[in-house]
C-alpha cells in the first residue's frame, strides 16, 4: 500500500520532509516513526488524513500521515 | 449628567482626553485612574493613549477590555510579551503567575529581563513594567507556580486565561482547571523556529493536542532552545486571540490549532 508521510518543523532536519512510501499491510505509525529514527519523547501531534491518531494505528492505502514534534517551551 | 461627566466632556478635544487631564480628574474627584478611564469610555470618549485603537476597537470594546481580567500563567518568554501587549491594549486586570527570578539565560528573549533585574522575581518586574505603561491596568503578582491545588483560586474571576507555561504537565493541569471553571484558555508553546497557538473555549478540550505519546515534561525546545522572535510572534497571536475572546469579535481559532514554522515561513492548521 502507498502512504504519504509528511514531517514538520525540526523533524525535517536530515530527513525527507514529504515522501510517498510503499508499506506492507499491518504497518503502524510507530513503524514509520521508528524507521525515521524519531525519538518517541520528541513526538507531538500525529495525524492521519487530518485526524488525530496514536502510535499503534495501522495504516491504510492512500493515507496521508503528518508528524509534528512536541513543543513545550514558553 | 454627573459633575465628573460634565468635567470630562468639557476637557475632550476631538473626543480625546489626555493622560494629564485624566490624572487631574482622578485627583479632583478622588477616583482611581482606572475609574476615570471607565467614565471617559462610558461617555463614548477616548483616553488619548488609545486614539490609534479607535478604528479597531471602539470605545465600548475598550471599556470591555478595561473591565476584563486576564490570568497570564508563566511570565517568561511568552508571558513577558503577553503582559506587555495586554497592558498596552488596556485590559483592566492582569493576574501574573510565576515563581521564578530572572537569570542570565533569559536575556536572549524575555522582554522583561534586563541586566538590572537579574535575580528579581519575574512577576515583580512585570508589575513595575505595567505601572510604567499605564496606571489604569492593575497587575496582580502571584509569586507561585500554577498547580492543580492552587489553580482554581488563581483563575477564579478571570475572563480569559493565557497559557505561557514552559512544561507539559502544568499545561495539562491548566487546561483541566479552565474546563472545570468554563474559562476560555489561549494556549501557546514554542521551540526554536517553531510555535503553536490554540484556543480552548468553554466545553472544548484541547489537551490531547498538548502532548505526545512520551511521558516527558518538555518538548524539542530542550534541544532547540528559543530565540528572541519566536516568543514574540506566538505571544502576539495569543493576545490577538484573547482580545477577540473578550470582545466576541472575529474568528478565534475555534477547534483548530495553528502551527508555525518561521524557518520555512509555513503555517499549518490542524483540526482539533
Amino acid at each position: 500500500m502507498q502512504v504519504t508521510v509528511k514531517l514538520f518543523a525540526s523533524f525535517r532536519t536530515g530527513r525527507t520532509p514529504i515522501e510517498v512510501c510503499d508499506y506492507p499491510a499491518g504497518t503502524t505509525v510507530a513503524d514509520l516513526v521508528s524507521e525515521r529514527g524519531i525519538p518517541v519523547t520528541e513526538l507531538g501531534i500525529m495525524l492521519i488524513n487530518c485526524r488525530h491518531v496514536h502510535l499503534d494505528r495501522e495504516l491504510a492505502d492512500g493515507d496521508i500521515v503528518a508528524i509534528f514534534p512536541l513543543l513545550g517551551g514558553g | 449628567m454627573s459633575r465628573l461627566d460634565a468635567y470630562l466632556t468639557g476637557l475632550a478635544v476631538n473626543g480625546l482626553i489626555s493622560t494629564s487631564c485624566q490624572l487631574d480628574a482622578s485627583l479632583h474627584f478622588d477616583l482611581t485612574f482606572a475609574e476615570v478611564e471607565a467614565a471617559i469610555l462610558g461617555l463614548g470618549l477616548c483616553p488619548a493613549r488609545y486614539q490609534r485603537n479607535r478604528q479597531t476597537i471602539p470605545c465600548a470594546g475598550q471599556l470591555a477590555l478595561l473591565r476584563s481580567t486576564v490570568a497570564v500563567i508563566g511570565c517568561g518568554g511568552l508571558g513577558g510579551y503577553v503582559i506587555e501587549e495586554l497592558a498596552r491594549l488596556g485590559v483592566g486586570r492582569i493576574d501574573a503567575v510565576d515563581p521564578d527570578v530572572f537569570e542570565e539565560h533569559n536575556l536572549n528573549r524575555q522582554l522583561l529581563a534586563t541586566l538590572a533585574n537579574l535575580g528579581e522575581h519575574k512577576v515583580t518586574a512585570a508589575a513595575r513594567r505595567v505601572c510604567d505603561i499605564t496606571p489604569a491596568v492593575a497587575l496582580v503578582p502571584h509569586r507561585t507556580a500554577f498547580s492543580a491545588e492552587n489553580g482554581r483560586e488563581l483563575l477564579l474571576g478571570a475572563t480569559v486565561v493565557v497559557d505561557a507555561l514552559d512544561n507539559i504537565p502544568a499545561r495539562f493541569q491548566l487546561a483541566a482547571v479552565c474546563r472545570e471553571l468554563g474559562i476560555p484558555l489561549v494556549h501557546g508553546a514554542i521551540a526554536g523556529w517553531y510555535g503553536q497557538v490554540a484556543t480552548q473555549h468553554a466545553g472544548q478540550d484541547i489537551s490531547p493536542f498538548l502532548c505526545g505519546p512520551g511521558v516527558g515534561a518538555k518538548g524539542v525546545e530542550t534541544n532547540l532552545g528559543n530565540p528572541s522572535f519566536t516568543p514574540a510572534v506566538v505571544a502576539s497571536l495569543q493576545v490577538a486571540e484573547a482580545c477577540k475572546v473578550i470582545l466576541s469579535l472575529g474568528d478565534a481559532a475555534r477547534g483548530r490549532m495553528l502551527v508555525l514554522n518561521l524557518l520555512e515561513m509555513e503555517f499549518e492548521e490542524i483540526s482539533l
